[in-house]
């Protein structure tokens, strides 16, 4: 290599190492490990031996907590995020699949898979409060800002179920297209944006009178419609910018929220399906389930900066504060 | 044994054997219990029934013991798919029953469903045969009741022999012959020998395959007709017959990459690979087959759904039970987008456009409008493992890439 390059490549070095380091988490649904990530060298420091099949992934106790959907072994399993050590397992009923925490830390909602019910579970007793019923195949689970309500949606009803956290009980029940897998609060708490994967739309819902507002529908040259299957969904902090995952489209779709649509498609790996922001919002990543890596993005430039390989089919991704 | 004769269907006893099927109607009523959590729900839900209508054949028994069909084929599929519609129509104020009739005739069978059909049932999925699936269309004519086909592959139900009042789930021969086809193109494996066996429907599934190769570039450089006599069979000969017979019998046949075998009822298929003169795959009714689902599929939430029907059925899920229970779902699907029990207006949701149904393969499933056939993406599997699934990158159309299996709008025979 000539010396320039050499110069050239330290700066680059040096660059990157000043932008916030973050911890990111990925499932690999096929390995039964969670893939570590730095964020700013965007390579993986180590890998965690987890329970079967896990697949939802998220942060508790200001991110102290790793928690992980360990779908074969029916139970959430809980890890110290710093130093990787199992803590315990939460009782989580049948084929736990995702699952969000209420904005105050507890409880966390779980949305059981096989069982058409969403438990919800006392992480600090390990406990479950109770069992709400919904459709068939639950899987979304979104929570509104301030806590007051719980989306779940079923993929096989094709419902987006509104539960009123206060009560634990469902207070409606709104259509969307088919096979919904993903529920997203706008930050205002005014809209819930909820991906169909088989309709190929996101359908957004006024959360106040659970009437539907408009869909956002998506158009790729070359790319067969039928590939076109929005899973995961992240809306920046400022609630402009939506980001939807599009499956076997290998695609992530940038929209405008307000307009609700597309700006732009980024391609990232094969069958994209979760997403996750750094905390400062500056990268997202994106788990490529077939091409089992995981693509970042520059939120600012919207580019796809790099593809990092991790375990086989990685489903989810948490990123931690620190 | 004796169990198979208390419900009436002999499928198998010593070899050689056979009996006239008993004729038994069966009624099975399947009352689901309801969760008391409807919250909206109307007082009294309205309730939609479906009528799962079964004709029992006097088969012989499959090569193997591990064919041996459940007794409960196809009512499995029915009973997941009404268990799937009331856990969606408990929020909608929609309860679905679920009654089953079998019989080995036709005619009673015709007349039972008649007079279900003037009590008050408007949907029937039928496990029949082709002939019965035409008895009861035309027996329904003009009346409020929609049939669904499950069971009956044949082409000319979809073709000259259409009718308005039947909708096909289960894919017809040309379907899985074109999957198959797309396949084996892909593999470049394009020159075939075509072994079919005697029976009409090994006949009719050859014709499908002789279509799909003239269509997918295929060359088929001989064809042979295999004849099921005893003495070749297991009970006789075992194996050591079969591996004396099948080489002799596969000798001498032009330069060809895959055996392709038309043995629906499974007499002599099963005895094809690893035995053939000429070390090659064996891909069609057996070995390397074209079908509508795999109990093994995993992608597309395939998992889940095999996990609940296991649960429900205590086996696991055949391609009938697919079939019958994407039909169910049909009804289910349509009752809950118009949020309406009225038959009326399930039908035509049924045949209108915005119609989709998510059946774990991927991608939506449709009805083609000019003859009622549930398009889908076909599994190209081994007995253990799904290897492929057709339509195949490459193969493209212009409307839907799922109508490069079958009989396609511009070909159809069909006029309702």
């Amino acid at each position: 290599m000539r010396p320039k390059h050499l110069l050239l490549s330290g700066v680059f070095l040096l660059s990157a190492a000043t932008a916030d380091a973050y911890t990111v988490f990925v499932s690999n649904e096929k390995d039964n490990t969670v893939s570590v990530l730095d964020s700013s060298t965007m390579e993986v420091t180590k890998t965690i031996k987890v329970g079967q099949r896990p697949r939802g992934i998220t942060l508790a106790k200001n991110g102290e907590w790793l928690l992980i959907c360990a779908s074969d072994d029916n139970t959430v399993q809980v890890f110290d995020a710093r130093t990787h050590q199992f803590i315990k397992n939460l009782p989580s009923g049948p084929d736990p699949e995702l699952f969000i925490l209420h904005p105050t830390g507890n409880p966390l909602y779980i949305a059981n898979e096989d069982d058409n019910i969403v438990t919800v579970v006392d992480i600090d007793k390990g406990s479950v409060v109770t069992e709400i019923p919904v459709g068939v195949e639950p899987e979304g689970m979104g929570v509104s800002p301030d806590g007051t309500i719980l989306v779940n949606t079923s993929e096989t009803t094709n419902m987006a179920h509104f539960i009123e956290t206060k009560s634990n009980r469902t207070i409606d029940h709104v259509l969307v297209d088919a096979r919904p897998r993903y529920a997203e609060f706008t930050p205002d708490g005014a809209q819930v944006w909820v991906s169909s994967e088989i309709g190929g739309t996101v359908s957004v819902i006024d959360v106040k009178t659970r009437k539907p507002l408009g869909k956002v529908t998506f158009q790729i040259n070359g790319v067969n419609a039928d590939a076109i299957q929005p899973v995961g969904v992240r809306i920046t902090k400022d609630g402009k910018r939506a980001f939807v995952a599009l499956g076997p489209a290998n695609r992530v779709a940038v929209v405008d929220v307000p307009s609700m649509k597309v700006e732009r498609y980024l391609l990232v790996g094969q069958r994209v399906w979760q997403l996750a922001f750094t905390p400062d919002e500056k990268q997202l990543f994106t788990t490529n389930g077939t091409s089992n890596d995981v693509s970042v993005i520059d939120v600012e430039k919207l580019r796809v900066v790099k593809s990092v390989k991790v375990g086989r089919y990685p489903w989810g991704v948490v990123i931690a504060p620190f | 044994m004796e169990q198979c004769e208390a419900e009436g269907r002999p499928r198998s006893g010593r070899a050689g054997k056979r009996r006239i099927a008993q004729i038994v109607l069966a009624l099975a009523v399947v009352l689901l219990a309801h969760a008391s959590v409807a919250v909206r729900a109307q007082a009294e839900p309205k309730t939609i029934g479906i009528l799962f209508v079964r004709e029992t054949l006097d088969r012989p028994p499959p090569l193997s013991l591990l064919d041996i069909p459940p007794s409960d084929e196809g009512l499995a599929g029915a009973k997941l798919a009404i268990t799937d519609n009331n856990n969606t129509g408990r929020f909608l104020g929609q309860e679905f029953r679920l009654d089953a009739i079998e019989s080995a005739k036709a005619d009673e069978l015709v007349s039972e469903v008649e007079k279900r059909v003037g009590e008050g049932q408007h949907f029937l999925v039928l496990a029949v045969q082709p002939q019965t699936v035409l008895k009861l269309a035309d027996a329904l004519k003009g009346k409020d009741a929609l049939l669904f086909n499950a069971g009956a592959p044949d082409e000319n139900l979809r073709e000259e022999g259409c009718r308005a009042n039947v909708l096909h789930t289960g894919p017809s021969r040309s379907m899985l012959a074109d999957a198959l086809a797309q396949y084996l193109a892909w593999k470049q494996w394009r020159r075939w020998f075509l072994i079919a066996g005697q029976r009409p429907e090994d006949l009719a599934f050859a014709e499908a395959l002789r279509r799909a190769a003239k269509r997918f570039g295929a060359r088929i450089v001989e064809e042979r007709t295999f004849s099921v006599e005893s003495g070749s069979r297991r009970a006789d000969g075992g194996h050591e017959q079969i591996q004396q017979q099948i080489p002799l019998f596969t000798q001498n046949v032009g330069t060809h990459d895959v055996v392709v075998v038309a043995d629906e009822a499974e007499q002599f298929g099963e005895y094809l690979p690893y035995r053939t003169w000429e070390p090659r795959p064996v891909a069609g009714t057996q070995g390397l087959v074209p079908t509508s689902w795999h109990p093994a599929l995993e992608q597309w939430g395939g998992t889940q759904f095999q996990n609940r029907f296991r649960r429900s059925a205590n086996r696991t899920m055949l391609p009938l039970d697919y079939d019958v229970w994407l039909a169910v779902r049909a009804v289910g699907e349509a009752a809950t987008r118009r949020r309406s029990t009225a038959f009326v207006e399930i039908a035509a949701h049924l045949r209108s456009a915005e119609f989709e149904l998510a059946g774990f393969k991927g991608q939506k499933l449709t009805f083609r409008d000019w003859n009622g056939q549930l398009r889908q993406p076909i599994l190209i599997a081994t007995p253990k493992l799904p290897v492929s699934v057709s339509p195949q990158p490459g193969f493209l159309h212009q409307f839907s890439t799922l109508d490069t299996l079958g009989v396609d709008r511009p070909e159809t025979k069909c006029k309702f």
